[in-house]
């Protein structure tokens, strides 16, 4: 063995270049095994769905399914849009304004998932409680939203998402 | 040490060469064991033999059960009115779970009590921890497979836990669903995992009894074993207790088995899963209800989740909080109440968490949450400063056998080498 002056010998370099080497080919391996649990391909492929916002009255909300989530969508009334656009936004934990939230102010199209821990939260039918800003009340944690889906109070972080989504005719919405 | 000597002559075969037998022998049989252990000694055995009732009772409902979202609920209600004795091995199953948490959450208990966690048993205890975690990670996703309302409301809530980690939470979240929700491609891994996990806390219970043989138990008295005559040999003494104790276990387990099969678990999970209402009051199995707890006492998702985790985390420094050279409560006067005042803590922050998270509720979460850190981030170690302990024994021999006893403790007084 030559030994260097330093006390290193060819074979310290060998041993650290075959650790790096193999550690390396481990990380790459690694890499299928961790990504063959993200979304498959076919479950990727479901992810557009259209519906028609003609039938949804004023005052009324319906629930629809886009990727296994519910999305809320809500024809508000002239005031709960007052209400929403008058809020102060130092009122806000996530200060956001109504119209960033919407295409058409009167229809109102939201992730109806809770963005603390995921549930659904109560306030699409008329007998739901609605939560203390008459938008939507989560149950399980007990977060409250208000008539643009805003976090008020509670233990979620964001305001409730809106998803993506346009409008392909005058009446029919695409999510996704 | 003595070898042992075997009569039949296809064991001695066997032994000479593979010697399983002799290594039972040292372990199970003369395994040198402190003789004034009480009956909290007896959950540690008891907790390895319900691993097995497990692991017994989940291959058979594998044999019937199908992990497919449109045929899960169905394939266990079909164990429970179809498959012979299928609703017995269902319920020995479920039951059992919640049996498991109480016989090792007695086992921590003990252990809290008695200092165990205390040099050189420091790795044995953080194993422990270890296997509870692996234990409660395992009947999560088992909770999961009958597919009714709980198990994918319960599923979607923790699993939305990593979504507060900054920055790749989200990613995390995904990459455990599988999808963009708790969908099939979740079932199907929490089975697949919930099959391997049980296996896994085999091997761990392993190393923490391989960790438990390096020093021996330790005893109500939390001093040393000082020779022979501290101890007795494992069998038949301990067997023979140990039986007993699993056989009390037993009559409890069936009692519930057979007359009150549902009563742990909640009846919303007998109805089928629906990822577009969440049941109006959400609780998990009752043995995440302290940690629940502790989640929602914080405002804040992030901390809330931090917190959580942290409180069953701290139990890996355990060790190192508690500093006081004294083992057994018995002689901690202060520690003694403390641990009395810490067992209210945990069994107040279990029922809160069962509780709706409104208005005095959440006031006491955060008491109850304040002070189980409390206890160990403060309380531990400024005893260890300032609490003076009573004085200790001999040894384990001498409180028993008193001065009567002198002459047989002091025959055969050399210490004993271990193994
Ligand atoms: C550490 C040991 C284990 C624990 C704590 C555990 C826990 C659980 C729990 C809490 C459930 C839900 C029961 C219910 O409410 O229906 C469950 C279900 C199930 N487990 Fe396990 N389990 C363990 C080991 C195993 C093993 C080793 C297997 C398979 C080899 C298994 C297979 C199953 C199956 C197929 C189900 C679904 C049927 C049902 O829900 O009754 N389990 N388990
Ligand atoms: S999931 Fe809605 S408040 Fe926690």
């Amino acid at each position: 063995m030559a030994d260097t002056n330093e006390g290193t010998t060819r074979r310290d370099f060998i041993h650290v270049a075959s650790a790096t080497a193999g550690a390396l080919g481990v990380a790459c391996v690694a890499w299928p095994f961790i990504d063959q649990m993200n979304p498959a391909a076919d479950t990727l492929a479901l992810s557009s769905t259209e519906f028609d916002v003609s039938g949804v009255e004023e005052g009324m909300a319906v629930t629809i399914v886009w990727r296994g989530k519910p999305v809320f969508i809500r024809h508000r009334t002239q005031k709960e849009i007052q209400e929403a656009t008058e809020v102060k936004l130092d009122d806000l934990p996530d200060p956001q304004v109504d119209s960033d939230r919407t295409t058409r102010p009167e229809m109102l199209v939201l992730l109806g998932v809770c963005t603390h821990l995921g549930c659904v939260p109560l306030g699409q039918s008329a007998t739901d409680p609605k939560g203390e800003w008459g938008g939507w009340f989560c149950p399980c944690h007990g977060s409250h939203y208000d008539t643009s889906g805003r976090i008020r109070k509670g233990p979620a972080p964001t305001n409730l998402a809106v998803p993506p989504y346009k409008y392909i005719s005058d009446s029919v919405i695409k999510i996704g | 040490m003595s070898e042992p000597k075997f009569n039949n002559s296809l064991i001695r075969w066997i032994d000479h060469r593979l010697p399983i037998f002799t290594f039972m022998h040292h372990e199970m049989h003369e395994y040198p064991t402190p003789k004034n252990l009480n009956y909290w000694w007896n959950f540690g055995s008891l907790a390895g033999i319900v691993l097995v009732i497990m692991i017994m009772s989940g291959i058979v409902l594998a044999m019937h059960y199908t992990a497919h979202v449109d045929h899960a609920f169905q394939s266990v209600e079909r164990i429970m009115r179809d498959v012979n004795y299928g609703w017995l091995v269902r319920y020995i199953h479920a039951n059992g779970a919640s049996f498991f948490f109480i016989v090792v959450y007695i086992h921590i208990f003990r252990g809290l009590y008695y200092g165990s966690y205390k040099a050189p048993r420091e790795l044995l205890w953080m194993l422990g921890v270890v296997i509870l975690i692996l234990m409660m990670a395992t009947a999560f996703m088992g909770y999961v497979l009958p597919w009714g309302q709980m198990s994918f409301w319960g599923a979607t809530v923790i699993t939305n836990l990593f979504s507060a980690i900054p920055l790749v939470g989200e990613s995390i979240v995904t990459l455990l669903w599988g999808g963009f929700s708790v969908d099939n491609p979740t079932l199907n891994r929490f089975y697949a995992l919930h099959y391997l996990l049980p296996f896994v806390i085999v091997g761990v219970v392993v190393l923490h009894i391989v960790a438990l043989h390096r020093f021996g138990s330790n005893n109500p008295l939390g001093i040393d074993v000082r020779g022979n005559q501290d101890t007795i040999s494992f069998h038949p003494y301990y067997t023979v207790k140990d039986a007993f104790g699993l056989g009390v276990f037993l009559i409890l387990l069936s009692a519930v088995v057979f007359f009150l099969p549902n009563s742990m678990g909640h009846p919303d999970n007998y109805i089928p899963a629906n990822p577009m209402v969440t049941p109006a009051h959400i609780v998990p199995e009752w043995y995440f209800l302290p940690f629940y707890a502790i989640l929602r006492a914080i405002p804040d998702k992030l901390f809330g989740v931090l917190a959580m985790f942290a409180a069953i985390g701290v139990l890996f420094i355990l060790p190192w909080l508690d500093r006081s050279p004294v083992r057994s409560a018995t002689f901690r006067p202060i520690y003694k109440v403390m641990f009395w005042v810490f067992l209210f803590d945990c069994v107040a922050l279990t029922w809160l968490g069962a509780k709706p998270a409104e208005g005095i509720y959440v006031i006491l979460s955060r008491l109850f949450t304040a002070y189980y850190f409390f206890h160990f981030l403060i309380l531990l170690p400024a005893l260890s400063i300032f609490e003076t302990p009573r004085s200790l024994p001999k040894s384990i021999g001498k409180p028993v056998l008193g001065g009567g006893g002198a002459a047989m403790a002091a025959a055969p007084a050399a210490p004993r080498e271990r193994s």
